[in-house]
C-alpha cells in the first residue's frame, strides 16, 4: 500500500508514539498523563472498563481532541494540532462506536465516499464526468469492488445502508475505513451490539484487513474474549490513567487489571 | 443416425478442443468478479486448461486417479474438473456445505490424493478432517485470502500451478505433443467423474460416468431441446449435483454454450436478471420461493398495482397455458394477455430473469398444479423431467406442447423404460452409470440382471397422456392395518402444496390410520403473523401458536377432502398431526442436501412424538439434538401440540377399496 507522505516505515517500527498526552473537559481529567506506542503492521487494543477514556483517547489521535499536554509522535514527527480531515489525509481512517453512516445512500456509494480524498481530478473533469475523470472513477470503482469482495458484501452492494441490519451496517464502516487505504486505522468498538456470528465474522474481517492489506489497527473493544484473540499488544487505561501495556498474556495475568476489571473491596 | 452433436469426440477434452476449434471466438464461460462480468472464450479456456493440466502432471497426478472438487460454482473449479480429465484422471466433486464428516467419508472412499478447493473455508474442513483422509497430499486453492500463514508444503495456489504448467509449456516444447498425445489416448469408455449421491438411503455412493455415455446422454438432450452455442446458462446449483454436471457442464461441453457462474450463492438471483439466460433449471423449491417472494411483495404494493396485478395474472390464469401450448384463444383473450404482458408479466419474468429463457426445466420433487401453471400462464416455459444420478440425470422428460403439471413426460430418446410388478420404474439409457465406486454389492443391487437399472420409485404409465407418473419411492409405499394404499410421499406433497406448509413427514405403514408432522413455512405464515398482529420470538413459538394450529387444520382438511375423492386413498385421510418445533435441517440428518425428507430416520428421532400421535395424548414433550454448520451441538426442548381431525366421507358409496 502506498504511503501518502513521509518518510517509508519497515513493519515493527513505530508508527505513532503517543507521549504524556493529558486531557481533561473543564475539571474532568479524561486522560492524565498516558504514553503508549502503536507499531506499524500491529493490531493493537486499548482497553479498560466503563469511563476510562478509551474514545477519548481515539479522538486524541484521530485529531479531535487537542492534548493540553503532550504530544503525539506520528511517523517520527511531532503532530501540531490538527483537524480531523487533516488526519484522514494523512492516511489515519477510523469508524466509529455508533455507526456513522449515510443511510440514504447505498453500501457501494458510502463505501465510494471513503475515496474522496484520494480524488485528484478537478470539480469540473468530474461535472463532464469525461476524460481522466472517467479514468480515475473507473480506477476508484475497482479498489471499493475490491473492498466489497474482501468483505463479502456484493449482494447488498445496492442496498441503502438504512435498510440493512446492523451487523452488516457496521462492515459497510469498515469498508469505507479501508477504502482510505489508511495507514492506521481506528476502530471504536467493532463488536459492539453484535452477536457471537456477526462478531466471528467481523474478527474475521479485522485479521484480514491486517493481514491483507497490512494496515496497523488500533481497536477500541469491551469484549476480552475478542481483544485478547485479535491483539498483538494491549494497552489498559483506567479512569484515564495507564495501568498496564504488554501481550494479551501479560495484560491477562496483571492484578491491576484484575482489579480494574472486577473492582477491588476497599 | 441419431444427431450427434458430439461429432464423434468420445471425452470430454476432446470436446473442449473442438470446441476451441468451432466457436473459439464464443464465450465457454462467464463470472462476476468485482462487480464486473468477465468472459472466457472456448479457445482461451483451452488456453488455460491446458496449462492447468501440465500443471497437475508436474504435481504427480496421474491417468485413473481421482482428484476432489470442493466449492461453489467457479470458473477455476470447472477448469479443474477439465484438466483432471485432460490427464485421464477423474473429479469428484463435492458439496461445498458438506459438514466435515460428510466431507471426510467422501474424501477417504474415493482415495483422493489431490483436493482442488474454493477458499480457506474449505481448506480449513478439510486440515480438521486431515486425520481421516490418510490419501490426501495436496491441496490447491482458488482464493488466497487468509491462506497466506499456511503451512504451503501441501498447499498450491490455482494460479500458480497454471503459471508453472504455462511456463513448463514454454521451456519445454515436447510437453505440448505429450498432452496431445495423452487426449487422444482418452477412451470413451473412460471414467469421467464420480458423482456421490445425496443418500436419501444411508451412506452415500460414488456412481461412476464415462465420457462416452456422458456424451451421448448430453448429446441426445442437446438435440431434443435444441440447445447451441447461441444459450446461457446460469450454474448456481451445487457443483457435485448430477444436474449442474449434466445441465451446464456436459451439455455446455456439448453444445457449445456459455454457462455463467454467479458472483456468489447470495447474488445468484440479481446475477440471473443480469445474465438473462435462455436455458434455466431449478428445483420447485426455488420456484416456489420466488413465487412466495413476489407474492408478498404484492401484498405490500400500493393499491392500483395490487388491483392491475391480480387481475392480468388472473387473466393469464384463463389464457396463457393455451397461448403458450399454441391453441386456440379467443380474440379477447389474446389482447388482454398481450396487454398483460406489457404491464405485468413482461417486467415480472424481467425482475426473475426469466425474459430470455427458452427451455426450463425443474424435477426432484413433485411440484404443486397451481405453482407450475402459474409459471407456465406467465409466458415461461417450463416443463417436467425425472431422472436420477445413476441415469445421468435424464429418464424422461417432456417435450414442448405435451406439459401436465402431475407427470413427468415420455421417456427421453434412446432411453428404454419399464414397469416392474411391484410397480417399480425401470430403465436402460444412454447415459446410465456403470456401478457405484468401490461397492460391488450396491451396484448388483441396484442393477437387473437383463441391464436395467431399479430406480427405487412406484410409478405408472397415465393411460390418456402415455406420460409417466411418478407416486413415491417404492419401498415407501406401504399399507395400513385395514389394507388400505399408503403412500407417503403423495399425502405429503398435497400437504406441501399450502404455501403455510413446508414440510410434512406422513406415517401410516403397518398402523391404523394416517398422521403427520408438519414444518411451517417461516416467510408466509411469519407474513401472516406480522398482518394479523400474532407476535412470536422464533420458528418455535410461531409453531406452537393456536392460530396457527387453526390455520393449518383448514389445509389438512382440504388434503383430506381430496384424498377422499379417490376411492383408493379415502381410507388414508389423515387423523392427528402436529407442527414441529424446528425446522427439519439436512445438518441434523432429516434431510437429504437435496431436501428430501428422510422418513425412518425422522421417525426414530422423533419417536416419543410418534408414540404421542397413536397414543391419543394431546400434547408430547420432546428434546432434540442440532447441529450448527460448524460442527457445535446444541439441544431444543418443546412440549409439542396434537390436533385431531376428523374423517371427511369418501365420495364412491363403495367405501375404501383394499
Amino acid at each position: 500500500m502506498r504511503a501518502p507522505s513521509g518518510p517509508l516505515l519497515a513493519v515493527g517500527d513505530i508508527l505513532l508514539a503517543v507521549e504524556n498526552v493529558s486531557l481533561s473537559f473543564g475539571g474532568v481529567k479524561a486522560v492524565s498523563d498516558v504514553s503508549f506506542d502503536i507499531r506499524k503492521g500491529e493490531i493493537r487494543a486499548i482497553i479498560g472498563p466503563n469511563g476510562a477514556g478509551k474514545t477519548s483517547m481515539l479522538n486524541v489521535i484521530n485529531g479531535f481532541y487537542h492534548p493540553q499536554q503532550g504530544r503525539i509522535m506520528f511517523k517520527g514527527e511531532a503532530r501540531a494540532s490538527m483537524r480531523p480531515h487533516e488526519a484522514a489525509s494523512g492516511g489515519i481512517a477510523r469508524t466509529f462506536q455508533n455507526v456513522a453512516l449515510f443511510r440514504g445512500m447505498t453500501a457501494l456509494d458510502n463505501i465510494m465516499a471513503g475515496r474522496t480524498l484520494r480524488m485528484h481530478s478537478n470539480f469540473f473533469w468530474q461535472m463532464l464526468r469525461y476524460g481522466p475523470a472517467m479514468r480515475e472513477e473507473a480506477e476508484h470503482r475497482r479498489r471499493v469492488e475490491e473492498i466489497i469482495d474482501f468483505l463479502k458484501i456484493q449482494e447488498i452492494r445496492r442496498v441503502p445502508v438504512g435498510r440493512l441490519p446492523y451487523g452488516l451496517q457496521k462492515r459497510v464502516e469498515l469498508g469505507r475505513a479501508l477504502a482510505m487505504e489508511p495507514e492506521l486505522l481506528l476502530l471504536d468498538e467493532p463488536m459492539a451490539g453484535m452477536n457471537l456470528e456477526e462478531k466471528e465474522d467481523m474478527s474475521r474481517f479485522v485479521l484480514d484487513a491486517n493481514d491483507y492489506y497490512g494496515t496497523t489497527i488500533a481497536l477500541i473493544e469491551h469484549d476480552m474474549g475478542v481483544v485478547m484473540d485479535l491483539s498483538d499488544r494491549v494497552v489498559v487505561l483506567d479512569h484515564g490513567i495507564k495501568i498496564a501495556d504488554g501481550s494479551p498474556a501479560e495484560v491477562k495475568g496483571n492484578q491491576a487489571v484484575i482489579d480494574a476489571y472486577l473492582g477491588v473491596a476497599h | 443416425m441419431a444427431p450427434n452433436a458430439a461429432a464423434g469426440a468420445d471425452t470430454f477434452p476432446k470436446l473442449l478442443v473442438r470446441n476451441a476449434e468451432i466457436y473459439g471466438k464464443r464465450p465457454a464461460m462467464r463470472h462476476k468478479d468485482l462487480g464486473i462480468w468477465q468472459s472466457w472464450s472456448w479457445s482461451e479456456v483451452l488456453d488455460i486448461v491446458r496449462p492447468y493440466a501440465i500443471g497437475l502432471h508436474r504435481l504427480g497426478l496421474k491417468r485413473g486417479e481421482t482428484i476432489a472438487i470442493v466449492g461453489a460454482n467457479r470458473p477455476k473449479l470447472y477448469w479443474s474438473v477439465m484438466a483432471a480429465q485432460t490427464l485421464g484422471a477423474i473429479p469428484v466433486p463435492v458439496y461445498a456445505d458438506a459438514v466435515a464428516d460428510e466431507l471426510a467419508f467422501v474424501l477417504a472412499h474415493a482415495d483422493v490424493r489431490f483436493a482442488a478447493v474454493q477458499d480457506q473455508e474449505q481448506v480449513d474442513k478439510i486440515l480438521s478432517v486431515a486425520e481421516r483422509v490418510p490419501h490426501l497430499e495436496l491441496m490447491l486453492y482458488d482464493e488466497k485470502r487468509g491462506l497466506r500463514d499456511y503451512d504451503h508444503s501441501k498447499l498450491h495456489s490455482m494460479d500458480d500451478i497454471i503459471e508453472d504448467g504455462h511456463k513448463a509449456l514454454a521451456a519445454d516444447p515436447s510437453l505440448a505433443t505429450w498432452l496431445k498425445n495423452e487426449i487422444s489416448a482418452g477412451k470413451g469408455s473412460d471414467p469421467s467423474i464420480i458423482l456421490y449421491t445425496s443418500g436419501t438411503t444411508g451412506a452415500s455412493k460414488g456412481v461412476v460416468l464415462t465420457n462416452e455415455r456422458s456424451i451421448r446422454a448430453a448429446a441426445d438432450t442437446v438435440a431434443f431441446d435444441k440447445l447451441t452455442e447461441k444459450d446461457v446458462a446460469l450454474a448456481y446449483l451445487p457443483l457435485a449435483w448430477v444436474g449442474d454436471h449434466y445441465l451446464n457442464y456436459a451439455q455446455g461441453m456439448v453444445s457449445g454454450f456459455c454457462t455463467a457462474c454467479p458472483e456468489s450463492s447470495d447474488t445468484a438471483m440479481h446475477d440471473l436478471r443480469e445474465i438473462g439466460p435462455t436455458f434455466y433449471f431449478a428445483p420447485p423449491r426455488t420456484l416456489e420461493l420466488l413465487l412466495t417472494r413476489v407474492m408478498i411483495r404484492m401484498e405490500d404494493a400500493g393499491f392500483i398495482k395490487r388491483k392491475l396485478f391480480h387481475f392480468f395474472i388472473d387473466v393469464a390464469r384463463r389464457y396463457g397455458e393455451r397461448i403458450l401450448n399454441g391453441q386456440a384463444v379467443p380474440l379477447r383473450g389474446r389482447m388482454l394477455y398481450a396487454i398483460g404482458n406489457l404491464l405485468v408479466y413482461g417486467p415480472l419474468k424481467n425482475v426473475l430473469g426469466f425474459s430470455r429463457v427458452r427451455v426450463a426445466y425443474t424435477a426432484g420433487e413433485a411440484i404443486g398444479p397451481d405453482l407450475f401453471n402459474f409459471y407456465r400462464s406467465i409466458g415461461l416455459n417450463l416443463k417436467q423431467l425425472y431422472g436420477q444420478t445413476e441415469a445421468f440425470l435424464y429418464v424422461t422428460a417432456q417435450p414442448d406442447g405435451e406439459i401436465y403439471s402431475d407427470t413427468v413426460g415420455p421417456a427421453c430418446p434412446n432411453v428404454d423404460i419399464r414397469i416392474a410388478e411391484n410397480g417399480e420404474v425401470q430403465f436402460k439409457s444412454p447415459g446410465m452409470f456403470t456401478g457405484y465406486f468401490k461397492d460391488e454389492v450396491k451396484t448388483a443391487e441396484v442393477m437387473t440382471p437383463d441391464g436395467y437399472v431399479k430406480t427405487g420409485d412406484a410409478g405408472f404409465f397415465d393411460e390418456e397422456t402415455g406420460h409417466l407418473k411418478i407416486i413415491d419411492r417404492a419401498k415407501d409405499v406401504g399399507r395400513l392395518n385395514d389394507g388400505t394404499l399408503f403412500a407417503p410421499k403423495y399425502i405429503e406433497n398435497k400437504l406441501k402444496f399450502f404455501p403455510n406448509i413446508r414440510e410434512a413427514v406422513a406415517f401410516g405403514d403397518k398402523r391404523d390410520f394416517v398422521c403427520v408432522m408438519l414444518n411451517i413455512d417461516l416467510t408466509a405464515v411469519g407474513s401472516w403473523a406480522e398482518r394479523n398482529n400474532v407476535v412470536y420470538g422464533s420458528y418455535q413459538e410461531l409453531a406452537g401458536h393456536p392460530l396457527v394450529y387453526d390455520m393449518v387444520e383448514k389445509n389438512v382438511a382440504e388434503v383430506n377432502r381430496s384424498l377422499a375423492a379417490d376411492k383408493a386413498m379415502s381410507g388414508a385421510q389423515i387423523r392427528r398431526f402436529l407442527i414441529l418445533h424446528k425446522e427439519l435441517d439436512a445438518d441434523d440428518g432429516e434431510l437429504t442436501r437435496t431436501q428430501k425428507v428422510r422418513r425412518g430416520f425422522i421417525a426414530e428421532r422423533y419417536a416419543p412424538l410418534i408414540k404421542a400421535l397413536y397414543d391419543g395424548s394431546k400434547e408430547a414433550d420432546i428434546s432434540t439434538e442440532v447441529t450448527f454448520e460448524d460442527g457445535r451441538k446444541g439441544v431444543i426442548s418443546a412440549r409439542v401440540k396434537i390436533r385431531d381431525m376428523k374423517s371427511e366421507p369418501t365420495a364412491a358409496p363403495m367405501g375404501k377399496a383394499a
